[in-house]
């Protein structure tokens, strides 16, 4: 139990999606203005990579790792090199379900994210988890934990980051700036607050 | 067919006019992990664009014939085949940077530049235009990638592509490299300056007040 606490904390702070591996940047740039929007964009990335992650790690270590086949009599196949495109496969499908989902259960939801639905398919952070999952040979628990952990690591830091610029709404800031430009800048700062988190070890 | 005028502005709008970074806040990740060096930001622009021109050509082409409903899948496939493409000639032609570059080809499926394109642009324009299109935007990326690389890695490092500038301490010279600017997140504030910039000189993108 204490392996599977110590790989979440690691997943929701040491290893930040958004602050500290910059995974996942256009959506949490751009859908951050409002605390309500974030949160329910932060439950869906939550959801997707909860899910994605041990199911494609169930696909990879049963068909795609060299020497996986072997119980459909092909010892010597090595399909790792798909690898890439079944993850994005699989992610894009699970996206499209959770947006008619979403469409047909909550259309507020649906209408308030727009594009940014789609685009949860090529938010990097999906991916990624994905992508490190496989790299370090999570076994199906430990990938569950760690897909959930890095959701709520993203939705973590989006909330902030949409806190912060709910307040932001009253500063007087330099026309250029308003907005995206003083985001970046913001987003910086948390990110440099969140470089703190490097070295512990859990 | 359309028109020079129209044609110019798809090509050439997305640099200042409507940038995909700037403006529209698509690829952010790969802009803020491989600015460090100038020579790495080159070749993923050059990759980007070529991905983001034909993945917006292709799927312009069969946007007709796509449903809607699977057509993330569809695309996602395209583009997917599309980054392999690059992968592999990156591997034949310049084996070195396709090296240093590896997992950031890869993350070129990933970036929301393609994928936006496609989803608001191809989906709805004839291929020409689609393809200039994508060429535009690869361009407006370019030019981000490549302002903040030359700034990262001169003031960081001290030099341009590779070639001494501005002669570093540790070697006998006198520039102290700013340690601040080799680190990731540095590329926030340089990006977030850039912005104030291009609105400064382009003042209708500046954002209504709340």
């Amino acid at each position: 139990m204490e392996h599977y606490a110590a790989l979440f904390i690691r997943a929701v702070f040491v290893e930040n999606m958004a602050l500290s591996l910059f995974l996942g940047m256009c959506t949490f740039l751009a859908v951050s203005k409002k605390v309500k929007t974030s949160m329910g964009l932060g439950v869906a990335v939550i959801v997707v990579l909860g899910i994605s992650v041990p199911v494609n790690q169930v696909i990879f270590v049963n068909i795609l790792a060299p020497g996986a086949l072997g119980w459909a009599g092909f010892p010597d196949a090595d399909l790792s090199f798909l690898s890439f495109l079944t993850f994005i496969g699989v992610i894009a499908a699970l996206v499209q379900i959770l947006e008619m989902t979403l469409d047909k259960f909550f259309p507020a939801l649906y209408n308030a994210l727009g594009i940014f639905l789609p685009l949860i398919t090529v938010n990097c952070a999906i991916f990624g988890g994905v992508a490190f999952a496989v790299q370090r040979e999570y076994n199906f628990t430990e990938s569950i934990v760690y897909g959930i952990g890095s959701g709520a690591g993203w939705a973590m830091a989006i909330i902030l980051l949409a806190a912060v610029r709910e307040k932001l709404k009253y500063a007087d800031m330099p026309d250029g700036i308003r907005g995206l430009g003083s985001v970046f800048m913001i987003a910086g700062l948390m990110a440099l607050g969140f470089q703190s988190f490097t070295g512990i070890s859990l | 067919m359309a028109d020079t005028k129209e044609m110019k502005k798809a090509l050439f709008g997305p640099i200042l006019d409507s940038n995909p970074i700037a403006l529209h806040v698509l690829g952010i990740c790969s802009a803020l992990a491989i600015t460090t060096k100038l020579e790495t930001a080159l070749v993923m622009s050059l990759a980007l664009t070529a991905v983001t021109a034909f993945s917006s050509l292709f799927i312009s082409l069969i946007r007709n014939q796509i449903p809607s409903s699977v057509r993330i899948i569809i695309q996602m496939t395209i583009i997917a085949s599309l980054v392999i493409v690059v992968d592999q000639v990156l591997k034949a032609y310049s084996y070195e940077i396709s090296k240093q570059l590896s997992v950031f080809v890869g993350l070129i499926i990933t970036n929301c530049i393609v994928m936006g394109r496609a989803e608001a642009y191809a989906m709805k324009s004839p291929p020409l235009m689609s393809f200039l299109d994508g060429i535009g935007n690869g361009l407006g990326y370019s030019f981000i990638l490549i302002v903040i690389g030359t700034i990262k890695e001169l003031a960081g490092f001290g030099t341009i592509l590779g070639f001494e500038i501005l002669p570093l301490v540790t070697n006998g010279g006198w520039y102290q490299g700013n340690g601040l600017l080799i680190l990731p997140f540095s590329s926030f504030f340089l990006i977030g300056g850039m912005i104030w910039f291009i609105r400064t000189i382009r003042p209708e993108q500046v954002e209504p007040k709340e």
